[in-house]
């Protein structure tokens, strides 16, 4: 509020004072003065328009840096941490694999498809090589910020989002059908689900789609597109050697430790970005997304302290995670207090899906690539519908009487839910379909498993011909 | 010359070094191990599941003595490393062949 009335007293300055002198000449001369005071209304515009864009500019390429960190080195040390010390490098190559491959893609074809013109399911090759994307924003997507900052940061999110997938097929994935394989994935099933629900005319847009759904971050996008994308491959795949025999416990909890806070940390570009600006809604989502990864690293600690009698740090750093996974669609929709609620039940359910379901259907999901992303980012959805005010973001505008449209259930929106549901249902589609046809097919072409001899030596000397750790030289 | 072989837990590591040095010991090797002997392990747990951990840390000392010097220095590490509880150690006692001094050939004794 004060900043507003801040800029409303230096506007009135602006042209408030210019004009009174103005209206004195005017009357003298009023013929000489008419273009005059237009090029000044047109220069004062301009510098408003810049200052504008200054804030959220500064903002917007500071939150596409934090959601670099998020996969490097980020994700890199916590998935790192947890796999057995001989494949550290493998893993740690995977996410490095995606900031390289995906950047040119994305550059491309990949922002194109996302973000440009088509149809309901995908946008098209106007943007091709990023043609037409300059430093003028586009208003369809930010009126605020250059189109470049606006592809910049959207790249990030489509980095991070195969990256997640690597934690599913940990220590067991070769090196090149990897690289092929999460390739072709954020072309075929991360540009069309990102067209879907944030691209102009996408089926699931909150403005305008024919199922308009809420996702202000990536809940469906990233999360449950790279945790159900996880579930299908770790299954495809089948089990590491020795696995469930066998323990497989981290090699490293200390980069875990890390990893994990630079993900806290960097999901304030992810969320508090994504409000597209440097305004009020990215403080809510700031908040948001703060509270909910605190209260579910106490939700997983307790539900773990119950379970098995001590909390351990890899249940507290995944119950922060799990957190942050659900607030995603909701960040910039729910009241500070819902994102706690969000976060506590997050941090349990993920838990249980991790302690229990996974033991009991017997997968080796290994580092918990679904039970933390795809369970996650689906219990995030329908929370979203169930706590999105329009007290906070009034998603679908106002009436004909200028009243904000409910948006959620707790304004009486009940069949948000619905929708939330549908968008839920068409990334768990698209992710399934999407990820074996993939699958099958490079898996022909390449080969995707590594043989029993390299996956007992490692990923590190088998796929990189390189030890993560020498510590006799 | 005799070979003596102590598993030590690797707490008792800087003690037992001290108490061979005043015992007239300057040479020895110390490498670190795993394992256990009738001490049981300890419980960890990893994602809800609880798993037994039976390779403990541990400390092993290698000397190589004269005869005389053997029960100087099997008191100083039984002194130094005794604490009355399982999990205190073992210590082995062989035989060696030859001992030699890499820098200028001495063999036997001498060379210790």
């Amino acid at each position: 509020m004060h900043c507003r009335s801040l800029k409303l007293f230096f506007l009135f300055v602006f042209l408030g004072l210019p004009t009174l002198s103005l209206a004195q000449s005017a009357a003298s001369n009023p013929a000489s003065q008419a273009p005059a005071t237009q090029a000044q209304i047109a220069t004062l515009q301009q510098a408003v328009s810049d200052a504008r864009m200054a804030g959220d500019n500064a903002w917007m390429l500071m939150s596409a840096a934090l959601v670099l960190l998020m996969t490097g080195p980020g994700l890199a040390l916590f998935y790192g941490g947890l796999v057995r010390k001989k494949n550290i490098l493998g893993t740690m190559m995977q996410s490095f694999a995606m900031m390289g491959l995906v950047t040119i893609l994305w550059a491309v074809v990949g922002y194109s498809l996302a973000f440009g013109h088509g149809n309901a399911f995908i946008g098209g090759f106007e943007h091709l090589f990023l043609r037409g994307v300059g430093l003028t924003p586009n208003t369809d997507y930010a009126a605020t910020i250059p189109e470049q900052t606006y592809m910049i940061y959207q790249l990030m999110f489509a980095i991070i989002t195969p990256a997640l997938i690597t934690g599913a097929f940990a220590e067991r994935m070769k090196f090149s059908a990897m690289a092929v394989f999460l390739s072709l994935w954020s072309l075929l099933v991360y540009s069309p689900m990102a067209h879907m629900v944030w691209g102009v005319g996408g089926l699931l847009n909150a403005s305008g789609g024919h199922i308009p759904s809420l996702d202000f971050a990536g809940g469906t996008v990233v999360h449950i597109t790279s945790g159900v994308s996880a579930l299908v491959t770790c299954i495809y795949l089948g089990k590491r050697a020795g696995y469930p025999q066998n323990n497989f416990p981290p090699h490293s909890m200390v980069l875990s430790f890390i990893g994990a806070c630079l993900l806290w940390v960097g999901w304030f570009g992810f969320n508090a970005g994504s409000a597209l600006g440097s305004g009020p809604l990215a403080t809510s989502a700031f908040i948001n997304t703060h509270f909910a990864a605190a209260a579910a690293a106490l939700g997983w600690t307790v539900a773990e302290w119950i379970h098995n009698g001590k909390p351990t740090a890899l249940g507290a750093i995944s119950g922060a995670v799990a957190g942050l996974v659900a607030i995603t669609p909701a960040s910039g929709y729910v009241q500070p207090f819902s994102a706690l609620a969000i976060g506590l039940i997050a941090g349990a359910f993920c838990s249980f899906m991790v302690f229990e379901v996974k033991s009991r259907l017997g997968y080796d999901d290994s580092l918990d690539a679904f039970g933390v992303h795809g369970a996650g980012g689906t219990l995030g959805a329908l929370l979203t519908g169930l706590f999105a005010t329009s007290t906070i973001n009034a998603a679908f505008g106002k009436d004909a009487h200028g009243n904000a449209i409910p948006t959620g259930a707790i304004d009486g929106h009940w069949g948000q839910l619905a929708s939330q549901a549908a968008g839920v249902g068409i990334a768990w589609s698209i992710s399934i379909v999407g990820t074996l046809v993939l699958l099958f097919a490079v898996d022909k072409v390449i080969g995707l498993r590594v043989s029993p001899e390299e996956e007992s030596a490692g990923l590190d000397l088998s796929q990189h011909g390189e030890e993560g750790y020498d510590l006799n030289s | 010359m005799l070979k003596i072989e102590a598993v030590l837990q690797p707490s008792k590591l800087d003690a037992v070094k001290d108490a061979l040095l005043e015992a007239g010991i300057e040479g020895m090797t110390i490498l670190e191990a795993r394992g256990h002997g009738r001490q049981k392990g300890h419980t960890e747990f990893y994602r809800g599941r609880e798993y037994t951990v039976d390779l403990l840390p541990k400390v092993k000392i290698e000397l190589v003595v004269t005869d005389e010097m053997k029960e100087k220095a099997l008191q100083a590490i039984i002194g130094a490393a005794r604490t009355g509880r399982i999990g205190d150690g073992k210590i082995f006692v062989s035989r060696v062949e030859e001992a030699i001094r890499i820098r200028n050939d001495e063999r036997g004794e001498t060379a210790l």
